[in-house]
């Protein structure tokens, strides 16, 4: 089976001033379709940055990387923002949605950018938030939803497009426990029953309990990977 | 790859938003395009009354009038030499190639009489060549025949205003008229032509044959001289080459030495009013101009505010890259809301210009011309502006990278 993530000696570099940061040193790591990880860490250990090189939001300075067996790690910016479009469901901390844009429309956005015609878009986007409990809640705006809602509005749009990778940053870092317990087994259901690969950032214990398989980066390398049974 | 009708509304919302600032903006580019409206609207009219003027004398038109005499060492302006005659009329007829056909004019004022009416006017004697010359067609009745002017038949051709004061409403054709105690058969009435550029009633004019004219109304001193020969060149190009000819003819008709100045004054009309047209569509242009200036500063307030705009929307920015817009998806967004705004501004200012010429007309009598064309080129360039002030906003929208875009605050 082909991994869907492959990293080989992946690195990020930054420059400040003199000194140089390793935000990523020497990762390589294979994760397969299906699996659920959860990515921990201390703030600055490289881990956020790991997110948005797989996110293809960011480029590697060294090394490479295969997103469902096609080597991303050189391409430019255009076709970047496809292989987002296609593989890769996002969802925040701060949930990212559009302000003064009902739940229906936000979910409709990745689909502006793909070849689905303008006719199916509604109806795509109405199947998304229907799948996470939200049918009563489409025209709402952001403003009048609870934390809750708003975090399975973005997960709405992160699954409306069919792609096979969901990363999540943080999702339950502005919800209460509660709201957060409901997300994670929203995001169990979705893995086991959609064959979703999750991976997910999180510093919270019992949060990456919900995963199947747990790493952790410290200094930009990672100190330990290993299966985790929920 | 873009979706119109989809970034057309997410444009559309965003201006909605901020209403007060969306209009302020537009503000601009109303006001530059209604400037732009009104003035070519004022410049199109004003020359336009002046191409009817030109009309209204006949087109390609010379005047020919004799020199000055001086009697006693006092000299007494130009047309007071008797030297122009029927002949040299028809020789410059003949002989200048570049000349369509001319006729003589011997005029001047006379009291006519119909029945118990009266009525002052002026009395042209000429051949039936006039109407050609003059770019004029009879209402109803006939022009002259040749043998009329040959023979000095006691017949004529009346002007509107003239018909109008002796004749009321009724046919005058057949009718006779006195004209200085003469008797003259009217032949034909002449369409209106209104107003010259002067402001004198074109349509106040009785036209005889100059023979009848010579004979029974203004006898002259010498038979055969005329006041002045109206000459139609052939085309509008030919004006130059005519006005050289008939000088020259005249030059030699005249026996006149090299160093002897002309007696007599040839006078391009047309090639005056032409110039005069000239001045007013460069006025009107001139003016157009400036009133793009200020769609140009309407310009750069439709980039200064997307510049705001897409700052604001950092966030939004990051999102919609992060799930898959491209760089021409984001660039396309801001230049698609700077248009929207620029041509929203623009209809209303399309408006608002019409709306203002028709009060200027309303207001000064002035005579204002708006034009399909005029109405498109400020509307179009209302889009140009939007285009080209939008896109460096778009260009700096698009280039953000999505990681900072998304942690802006």
């Amino acid at each position: 089976m082909t991994a869907l993530i492959e990293t080989d000696q992946l690195e990020k570099r930054y420059e400040v001033g003199d000194s140089v940061v390793h935000a990523l040193d020497c990762v390589s790591l294979k994760i397969f379709p299906g699996e659920f990880v959860a990515v921990m860490g201390p703030s600055g250990s490289g881990k956020s940055t790991f997110m948005n090189v797989i996110g293809c939001l960011d480029e590697p300075t060294a090394g490479r990387y295969f997103l469902d067996g096609i080597d991303v790690s050189r391409m430019d910016r255009d076709a970047l923002a496809e292989i987002r479009n296609r593989k890769i469901g996002f969802v925040f901390q701060g949930f990212n949605l559009l302000s003064r844009t009902s739940a229906l429309e936000n979910v409709e956005v990745p689909l502006l950018y793909d070849k689905t015609h303008p006719k199916d878009r509604p109806n795509r986007a109405r199947e998304a938030l229907k799948l996470l409990g939200l049918e009563g809640r489409m025209h709402h705006h952001p403003n009048q939803l609870s934390g809750g809602q708003q975090q399975r509005v973005a997960i709405a749009r992160a699954l409306v497009n069919d792609a096979p990778l969901l990363l999540a940053d943080e999702p339950t870092g502005n919800l209460d426990t509660k709201t957060s317990v409901e997300i994670m087994e929203l995001f169990v259901r979705l893995n086991k029953e959609k064959k979703i690969t999750i991976v997910l950032v999180t510093h919270e214990p019992d949060i990456s309990a919900y995963s199947r398989r747990i790493i952790r980066f410290l200094d930009g390398r990672i100190v330990s990977d290993r299966e985790n049974r929920p | 790859m873009i979706h119109l009708p989809a970034t057309l509304k997410i444009s559309l919302r965003a201006l909605r938003v901020n209403k007060m600032r969306s209009a302020l903006t537009m503000l601009g580019i109303i006001i530059g395009v209604a400037a732009v409206i009104t003035m070519l609207a004022v410049g199109k009219g004003a020359s336009n009354k002046i191409s009817e003027q030109i009309a209204t004398i006949g087109s390609n038109l010379i005047i020919v009038i004799p020199g000055s005499t001086t009697t006693s060492g006092i000299r007494l302006g130009s047309g007071t030499y008797q030297n122009l005659t029927i002949a040299d009329s028809d020789a410059i007829k003949h002989e200048c190639s570049a000349v369509a056909t001319t006729a003589p004019i011997l005029s001047g004022s006379a009291q006519v009489v119909y029945g118990n009416q009266n009525w002052a006017s002026i009395v042209f004697g000429t051949d039936e060549n006039i109407l050609e010359v003059r770019e004029w067609t009879l209402a109803s009745g006939r022009n002259f025949y040749e043998q009329e002017i040959r023979g000095a038949a006691k017949v004529c051709l009346l002007g509107r205003t003239v018909a109008e004061n002796l004749f009321s409403n009724d046919d005058p054709i057949s009718k006779t008229i006195r004209i200085k105690k003469v008797p003259f058969t009217v032949v034909g009435l002449l369409e209106s032509k209104g107003q010259s550029m002067m402001g004198q009633d074109q349509d106040d004019v009785i036209y005889v044959p100059i023979s009848a004219a010579q004979r029974n109304l203004f006898g002259r001193y010498f038979p055969g001289t005329v006041r002045s020969i109206m000459v139609k060149a052939a085309s509008t190009d030919a004006l130059d080459r005519a006005e050289t000819q008939i000088r020259e003819l005249l030059r030699q008709r005249h026996r006149l030495g090299p160093g002897q100045e002309d007696d007599f004054t040839v006078r391009n009309l047309t090639q005056m009013m032409q110039t005069a047209e000239q001045a007013s569509r460069v006025m009107a242009l001139l003016l157009a101009a400036i009133a793009c200036v200020s769609l140009l500063v309407g310009g750069i307030g439709i980039m200064n505010i997307m510049l705001v705009s897409v700052t604001e929307r950092t966030r939004e920015i990051g999102i919609r890259m992060a799930v898959g817009a491209k760089t021409w998806d984001i660039r396309m967004q801001f230049i698609i809301e700077a248009l929207v705004l620029s041509l929203i501004g623009g209809l209303i200012g399309v408006g608002l210009g019409i709306l203002v010429a028709e009060l200027l007309s309303f207001l000064t009598a002035w005579t204002i011309l708006i034009s399909l064309y005029s109405v498109l080129l400020s509307f179009g360039f209302s889009g140009v502006v939007g285009i080209f002030f939008g896109f460096y906003p778009a260009y700096k929208a698009s280039l953000m990278s999505p990681i900072d875009a998304l942690r802006h605050e």
